[in-house]
């Protein structure tokens, strides 16, 4: 069924159009997902502890190795060594916090989709779309504090972003336009494990990705065709937008592109995840 | 299958066979005679329903009618299509054929008005173990749409009759199977619907659990809800349904009243154990035995457990001074329906 001919069974009979039953359905599913949150906070805390782990790894074991050996990529202002290195790797700790989280949403979503109260919504007058909403909505609230808290310890580490506030809210639509991106793009993979360990396996590549963009090493330190690689993939502009954001480095084009890679992926993911949840389950 | 208001004339227009064993039963023709009576419309009715999963056919045509404020049971085993029946029915699947009313709604054309209407509680728990009971009714509270005073009282009546006030706080993860079965259909229960769909409601509940639970559903056909269930056991429809429809393979190969399913199963039989050989032998010249079993020293009797019949075959016994070293009532039981109404091997 599509999501016109869920929306046209809703009769104003109830008083209420359909515009505002999908809003209050869709609260009411954030805050069920909320209390989930609340209730089981050891994944939110696995998926926080990753991100933390790998900076404090990559600044306090590899930090002072790598910050000598950063070149153009150094921040404006620091000059070589660990704390050059923490200024250069915190952004890419803050996406890796993005894909963290979003690894977590895949796993949460898949084991919901196992739970009765699924099939409990299907055959109730509930909009369709709240369900996924809710997901949504709640996994963006757990990565924002995730990237509030590893930049906190980014900053408790050495990074010292000297961004103005307009400069900082447009670092945080980033951050916010990623989590959207990287989420709904969880939420299909979640919605298409057959089972909850291949949802928490499934979006390993997001966790590995940051590793091979300009996140953690100067592109042109790499071999050619990992350079290339590199150069290309989403997560590299990200990156570079979110460093010149914050700590003042070039960005040239790299915002527009970030844009176009995460709405893209967004709106995709959004489509194929409404499909998924959407399309008859199976037996039983 | 068609369940009249009790009292009507059904019964007449589909009379049972006289003879308790047919040798091969009516096939369901279901419900064309009794659609045309001048009943209220119907709270369920459904024509040539059919669902096929790939290659497997897992209901291959079959009708229902439920009027309204009736219980209606469908009997089978594991596999022969209840739950896909119910999942049709409440709008989780659609089916490949077939014609489907709920409360006047098609679900082809306005799925929605169709789960305004109906209440379902699966075979699987669908309650939400991370939340407390309280917040499991809520939940559902809140998606009905209830404003919040009506909601919550709501909530706390139904915590009461189901007598889960005490453990309303806990996170039903916690909950024991009878527990999460009354947390489930208190969540039916909330949007007030007109038509329940009750998937196996008491399978692997222990048995008061399970008299809890057929307490509730008696009195909620009581006050005039229409109730469709499924179970896989004939104690149970015949406990709580006015009419039963098997289900075997995907077809309704019997309906009607539980007595009139009943007196179709010749599976009730009366078996008597002897210390020996000769008692044995002695037995059976003056029995009319239906079978007889050497190695165990069992013979078998037509008949079922009235209190004239025992008394009668025990009198015969003494008078012959046969001795006999147990006796044992087979009632009728799924099986025997099954194998009765399929035309299998008898039990």
């Amino acid at each position: 069924m599509t999501a016109m001919t869920t929306m046209s069974g809703m009769t104003p009979a109830d008083g209420v159009d359909t515009r505002s039953h999908a809003w209050i359905h869709a609260r009411i599913m954030l805050r069920r997902n909320l209390r989930h949150l609340q209730r089981y906070p050891s994944l939110t805390l696995m998926v926080m502890l990753m991100p933390l782990v790998f900076l404090l790894l990559f600044v306090y074991v590899f930090g002072g190795t790598l910050g000598s050996g950063l070149g153009s990529g150094t921040p404006v202002g620091v000059h070589g060594g660990r704390q050059a290195y923490a200024a250069y790797v915190a952004p890419a700790i803050i996406v890796m916090a993005v894909a963290a989280a979003a690894q977590g949403t895949a796993i949460a979503v898949a084991q919901d989709m196992t739970e009765g109260i699924i099939a409990r919504f299907r055959t109730m007058a509930v909009v369709r779309s709240s369900v996924l909403t809710g997901h949504v909505v709640a996994a963006a609230i757990q990565t924002m504090v995730g990237v509030t808290v590893v930049t906190l310890a980014a900053i408790g580490v050495g990074f010292r972003p000297h961004a103005n506030v307009a400069e900082w809210f447009a670092a945080i639509g980033v951050v916010l336009l990623l989590t959207f991106a990287i989420t709904w793009l969880c939420v299909g993979l979640g919605l298409s494990a057959k089972s909850v360990e291949t949802a928490s396996n499934s979006p390993m590549f997001l966790m590995l990705l940051p590793f091979l963009s300009s996140g953690f090493v100067p592109t042109d330190s790499l071999p050619t065709g990992m350079r290339w690689f590199s150069e290309y993939e989403p997560f590299t502009p990200v990156n570079e937008t979110l460093r010149g954001l914050l700590t003042g480095t070039e960005i040239g084009d790299n915002l527009v592109i970030s844009l176009a890679w995460c709405i893209g992926v967004a709106v995709l993911s959004y489509a194929w995840s409404r499909r998924l949840y959407e399309r008859e389950p199976k037996a039983g | 299958m068609t369940i009249p208001p009790q009292n009507s004339a059904a019964a007449a227009a589909n009379p049972a066979p006289a003879n308790p064993a047919p040798a091969n039963p009516a096939p369901a023709n279901p419900a064309s005679a009794n659609l045309s009576a001048a009943n209220p419309a119907p709270a369920i009715s459904a024509r040539g329903l059919r669902k096929s999963f790939g290659a497997k056919t897992v209901l291959d045509g079959i009708d229902l009618t439920v009027p309204a404020g009736t219980i209606s049971a469908l009997l089978g085993p594991n596999g022969a299509g209840k739950t896909t029946a119910v999942h049709l029915l409440t709008t989780y699947l659609r089916p490949d054929a077939g014609d489907i009313r709920i409360a006047g709604h098609d679900p082809a054309k306005n799925p929605q008005a169709v789960r305004r209407a109906i209440g379902v509680t699966g075979q699987f728990s669908a309650v939400d173990g991370y939340l407390t009971g309280r917040e499991n009714l809520m939940l559902m509270a809140d998606l009905h749409l209830l404003p919040r005073a009506v909601g919550r009282r709501r909530v706390e009546d139904l915590l009461a009759r189901f007598e889960l006030t005490e453990a309303a706080g806990k996170a039903a993860a916690t909950y024991s199977g009878g527990m999460k079965r009354k947390l489930d259909l208190a969540m039916t229960l909330v949007g007030d619907p007109k038509v329940i769909f009750l998937d196996e409601p008491t399978t692997g509940l222990d048995p008061r659990s399970r008299r809890v639970m057929w307490g509730i559903i008696r009195a909620l056909a009581a006050e005039g809800t229409t109730i469709l269930l499924t179970t896989q056991y004939l104690e149970e429809a015949d406990q709580l349904a006015h009419r039963v429809a098997v289900l075997e393979e995907g077809r309704i190969v019997a309906e009607g009243t539980p007595a009139e399913l009943k007196k179709r199963i010749p599976g009730g039989h009366i078996e008597l154990t002897f210390a020996d050989r000769a008692e044995l032998e002695a037995a059976a010249t003056i029995l009319a035995s239906t079978g007889r079993d050497d190695d165990t020293l069992t013979l078998q009797l037509a008949g079922d457990g009235r209190i004239g019949t025992l008394r009668t075959l025990l009198r015969q016994l003494d008078d012959a001074s046969v001795e006999v070293e147990a006796l044992a009532v087979h009632t009728p039981d799924l099986d025997d329906v099954f194998f009765a109404l399929t035309g299998q091997k008898g039990a």
